[in-house]
Parts: structure tokens; sequence; C-alpha cells
């Protein structure tokens, strides 16, 4: 684990752009994680006392939200679109080859840090099922040899 | 002399390949020294053709689709050589059936202007209905509102032109408009394909409302999953304020206005109004309890105007065009045009502008094509994952607010996922538990706790070793679905059941039962 405390003065001045605007949280917690990569531990306090709020509240709204991370992510990540739209062109079989490829569950990550799964629930992509999201990019009318094109890529740069 | 061409920089088209396309243009015309002009445009949303590359001509635009980068070169050539025909060629995309036959009044400028150009916008009839709403003045701008029948896109159908009144009649030193751009349903991208295409028609749009409510700031929450929506209406925004569409005299009027982006977390529950609300303020997306009503107590405990992208996005042309233009289109009390969307197995996935009452039957076959697998369609789902399974039997159902209502489905937002019989519908009614209990606030019991027995209720059902087990477990989920229809908090929980009590209508064989017991 890093050391957290060398993020803080990016926290505070995250935090002070913010500074009076109204309902600030979300927009504090996306630009943190931005910046970082992951919400740290150590940023949750300094949030709270910048905005008045519990820190039982910061807690709340960073695990309430898919989005939000605790921990450094992986080197990429791969959000397979598992909603209807998708399902009903195949993304079950290429969820499945995903976790045999990787040998990783639907959320897993692999150990080396190479790689994450996420599932994700539309990526309004519909009309060109099934689509999947690789590093913030969308790729649309996949197959399973376009899908696995895509994990050689990330694996080549590991 | 080369043409100006034309490419989507819509984030479908380059999930599919534009950007690609585009590059290849680029070093192509460098290579073979031809002067090339490349407008980036929003998306026709004939998505089956993307990335579609248009060419101006004199008789209009010519389409070549779907390209790849490797067809650049070969259609740069048959460009040179007008006489020649290209495998890719369509002809005039204008005259496309698909696209010929709708009635494009939100989507009017899709396909044709750069999003971020306010000179394609203005040449396009941008701006003129915040220009009658000036001259309007704010009672006779709701008027319009309210006699133009719109109602809010979002799936509720709430009339707006109430809420308008609602909001307007309430004194505050503070209101509030907010757009609902959460837009998470699957087989749903209309509204993506607005913010990401014609974001100053949402905030010309946004604009009118808060002239007309009084409000003077607003916000789009938008869904995490949409960047570039995000980012194309953050640009926009500064674009109008500099232009001044924003600010402190929006449009000459002398009244204040301004907005922002909000971006969403990946909480599907954050589309419901309430919870869209508390997200907004910085807290966890729980639904609340109305009343209060948000027209009265919304966003920071203030009065507040929520509506979906498209509802505000109707209100510009209603404006310019006048509420009887408007209301001429459509059926019953559902008036004016839906964007519909055709997603998941079907040949020909896109956007269909039509009036309400077309069947569900022309927009599957005719305008779909059926499935892309070939295979025999199985049901469609409408209105998204809260939305029922529509049998093929049931396809000649107008759509209709009230004709979808009568058979115990629901329009929605639009949106339309065709299966083919490779679908099994058991598997869709567990998944549909299974993202209610994934994505449920928590509040309420029957969204909370039901959709976790949901998912082993239909568990037990499947693995049941003989009929009288499976039956039995078939009863109780019946009674589960009425107890979250109508025990649940918000549409999350209550219309879960939607999906779940259609399959299990529809498609008993699916979880093993037969006919006449499902339908007990």
């Amino acid at each position: 684990m890093p050391d957290e405390s060398l993020h803080l003065s990016v926290v505070n001045s995250l935090l002070e752009r913010h500074a009076g605007s109204a309902g600030a949280l979300l927009p504090v917690l996306h630009d943190i994680q931005e910046r970082i990569g992951y919400i740290p531990d150590a940023a949750v306090p300094e949030i709270a006392h910048a905005l008045n709020q519990s820190q039982a509240e910061v807690r709340g709204v960073i695990s309430f939200y898919h989005d939000f991370r605790t921990a450094p992510p992986a080197r990429h990540i791969l959000r397979l679109c598992r909603a209807e739209s998708c399902q009903s062109r195949g993304a079950e079989q290429l969820a499945a080859q995903l976790r045999e490829r990787l040998q990783l569950d639907d959320h897993g990550s692999s150990a080396d840090g190479n790689i994450s799964l996420r599932p994700v629930y539309c990526l309004g992509a519909c009309a060109c099922s099934p689509a999947l999201e690789l590093d913030g990019r969308v790729h649309a009318r996949l197959s399973a040899e376009r899908l696995d094109a895509l994990l050689d890529a990330c694996r080549e740069d590991a | 002399m080369m043409p100006t061409l034309y490419l989507p920089a819509d984030s479908l088209a380059r999930a599919v390949g534009a950007d690609e396309v585009s590059t290849a243009l680029i070093t192509q015309a460098k290579e073979s020294n031809l002067p090339l002009e490349l407008q980036r445009t929003s998306s026709r949303g004939l998505y089956w053709l993307e990335p579609l590359l248009e060419v101006d001509s004199p008789q209009g635009r010519l389409g070549f689709g779907p390209m790849t980068a490797a067809d650049v070169p070969s259609v740069l050539e048959a460009l040179q050589n007008p006489s020649s025909h290209h495998p890719l060629a369509l002809g005039l995309v204008e005259q496309l059936p698909y696209l010929k036959t709708q009635q494009r009044l939100l989507f009017a400028r899709a396909g044709i202007t750069r999003p971020l150009s306010l000179d394609d916008y203005r040449a396009h009839g941008g701006f003129e209905g915040l220009k009658r709403a000036v001259e309007l003045g704010g009672e006779q701008t709701a008027t319009a509102v309210f006699d133009s029948g719109l109602r809010g896109r979002g799936g509720a159908a709430f009339p707006a032109g109430i809420k308008w009144r609602t909001v307007r009649g309430t004194p505050a030193a503070q209101k509030y408009i907010v757009c609902n751009a959460d837009e998470g349903d699957s087989g749903t991208f209309a509204d993506r394909m607005l913010m990401e295409g014609d974001p100053f028609l949402l905030i010309e749009g946004m604009a009118i409302a808060g002239l007309c409510v009084g409000a003077t700031y607003g916000y789009i929450y938008v869904r995490s999953e949409y960047p570039d929506a995000v980012a194309v209406l953050r640009q926009a925004i500064n674009l109008a304020r500099q232009a001044g569409y924003l600010g402190a005299n929006v449009g000459g009027s002398g009244l204040t206005f301004d907005m922002e982006v909000r971006v969403g977390a990946g909480a599907y529950i954050c589309g419901e109004e309430t919870a869209l609300l508390d997200s907004l303020e910085g807290k966890r997306g729980y639904v609340r309890a109305k009343p209060p009503i948000p027209a009265l107590k919304g966003l920071f405990g203030l009065p507040t105007l929520v509506h979906n992208v498209l509802t505000l996005a109707s209100v510009p042309l209603i404006l310019a065009k006048g509420a009887q233009f408007y209301r001429d289109y459509g059926m019953g009390r559902s008036l004016g045009t839906m964007p519909f969307q055709l997603a998941g197995n079907v040949r020909h996935g896109g956007l269909v502008e039509r009036a309400f009452g077309l069947t569900l039957r022309e927009l599957v076959e005719d305008y779909g094509g059926g499935t892309a697998s070939g295979r025999p369609l199985k049901a469609a789902q409408v209105g998204g994952p809260l939305g029922a399974w529509v049998p093929p039997g049931q396809f000649d159902t107008p759509l209709d607010y009230e004709a979808f209502a009568a058979m115990g489905a629901m329009l929605g937002h639009g949106g339309v996922v065709v299966a083919d019989d490779s679908l099994d519908m058991a598997h869709m009614a567990r998944f549909a538990l299974q993202f209610c209990a994934e994505e449920s606030c928590g509040k309420c019991t029957p969204c909370r706790i039901g959709s976790t027995r949901g998912v082993e209720v239909i568990d037990r059902l499947l693995a049941a070793p003989d009929q009288s087990g499976r039956d039995e477990q078939a009863i109780i989920l019946k009674d589960l679905c009425d107890t979250l229809q109508y025990g649940s908090l918000c549409a999350l929980g209550g219309m879960t059941s939607y999906p779940v009590a259609s399959a299990l209508k529809h498609f008993p064989a699916d979880f093993g039962l037969h006919a006449s017991e499902a339908e007990q």
C-alpha cells in the first residue's frame, strides 16, 4: 500500500476548488478518483471536514456508488455490458469467455494487477450490441475473436 | 474539387470504428494530394450503417456505409469518378426508407450538424424557441407547454405543463431546473444521442424552462457511463454562455439562468427523480417519499422542475412552431413524436422518431427488419429493464402510453430490446430480480428484500424435481410480484414485477410450467 498521506495535498487542492459549491461531494470524489486513481482512506476525514459532513456520511456515499474505488485500480479495466440488449446478442457467452481465459470471476482482478473485470449495465451502445468498455473506450459489435484481440492487446503492454 | 465529407463523432459510431475511418481519410487524402474537408457531425441514428460516411452532392448527401478504414481508398476513388458504383454506396441518405418515413422533430438535426457549432445550430432553427419564449413571457410559455400535450418522456408520462405551472406558481427565493440524464435503461440511447449530437437543444430547452418558472440555475445529471456526453455538454454550456444564451441576460430577456453538468457514479436508482435529487445534494441516492413533490420541495428543499432530456429538448420546437403544430402528431393522450430506440437482436438497430400510434410490429419488423440472427422472433422488451416482455401476438398494439398500460406493459423511455428464440425468459426474469437486488437503494422492504427472495424463488422453481414443486414456487413468485408492484416506494421495485410477470405469463415453458398453470 502506498503512503496515502502523499495524496493529501492533491485532495486539499481539489477540495479548495469546490469550496462553496452546493452538494459538492460527488464532484469532489470524482475529481479525487480521476487524479489519484481511487479514493484513499486518508482523504475521508479531509473531505468530511471541508464539506462539514460526518466521516460516516462520506463513507456511506463512497460505498453506495459502484463507480468509486477505495484501492488502486488495475492497469486495465474491462467493463462488459451485461444488460438485456447485450444479453440478447450473446453477452453471457462473452462473459464466460472472459472468465475462462482470465480465470477470474465477473468482478475479479488479476493477481499481477494487469486487468480488472467489472460488469456494467448499459453503455448506450444497444443498437450495436454486444458492447464493452476498455479503459474508457467503448467497443461495440463484439465477437469472440474481437474480444480475444482486445485481451491480447492488454497482455502485450503488461 | 472534392465535396465536403461528413462522418459522425457520436460515441457509438466511434465504438464501431468511425475514428479509424477518419484517420484513414485524412492520411489517404494527404497521400493522394486531395484537398479534404471532413466535418465530424452527430449521428443519424441509423446505427447498423455506422460508420456512415456522407458526401455532399447537388441532390443532397450521399451515403457510404458501414465503412471500415480499409474501404477508404476505394470510396475516395469512387468519389473522383462519379459514374462508378461502390458496393457500400447507399444513394441519397435522406431517401433511405428507414429515414424518409420518420417524423424527425426532436432529432431534426441528427447526422446533419456539428454538435458544437452554434452557427450550424442557428442555421437549422436553433434558439428560435428561446426567442419566442422571451417575447411571450412566462405565463404564455407555460400555456404553450400545457397546450402542446407534452408528457414526461422519462417513463412516467406526467403532463409537463402541469409541472411547469406548479413550479411557476410556487414562490421561492431560489428555484431549480434539473435535467435527468441518467439514462440507464438497457435498449435506450436517445438521451445519449441528443446530448452528444445536439447539446444546444437541451440547453435551449432548459433556459426556456428557467425563464418560465423563475429558476435561475439548472443541473444536468448525466450518468458516468456517458463520458462523451459530459464533455460535449460542458463545452456547449461554455459556448452558449459566451454567446449570451446563458448568464445574466439570457437571450436578451434581462433574466438570469445558468447551469452545470453533474456526473452520476454508476447507480441505476439515481434515474428515479427523488434519488437523483439526493445524489445532486451529495448524498446516497435514496428515494424520497412523495409528497412533497419535487415541484414544491425538490433540490435542497426548493421548488424544482425535474424533466428527462427528451422532455426538455421538446420545448424549443413547441415554442418555435406552436403548441398546435406539436399536438397534431400522435394519438389519444399521447401527443407529439417519440424517439423509439431499436436494440438487441435486431437487424437494423437505431433511432426511429415517429408520432405515437405506430405499432410495435411496424417498428420491429418494418424498421428493424426482424432479428439480426435470422432466428424466429421471441419477444421484445419495451421500456427498459422494468418493462414487460411483449410476445409477437401482441405486436399489433399501437405505441401509445395508454394502450401499453392496458396490457400490463409500459412505453417507458421508448427503448425496444428484441430477442430471438434462443433467449431463455426464465433466465431473463431471474436477471430482472437480480438487477433490482443489485440496484435497490434499500429504503423500502419489498424492493430491498423482495428482489433477493425473488431470485431464490426462481432458483427453487427451476431446480424443483417435479411439476407440483414448480407450481408451488410459481404461485409464490406471482405473489411476490404483487408485493413488489403494490408495496414498493418507487418504480424500481414496483415495476421489476413487469419483466418477471410477463415472462411467466407468456413463456411458461421456459420455467418448465404448463400454460394453464402460468395463467392462473
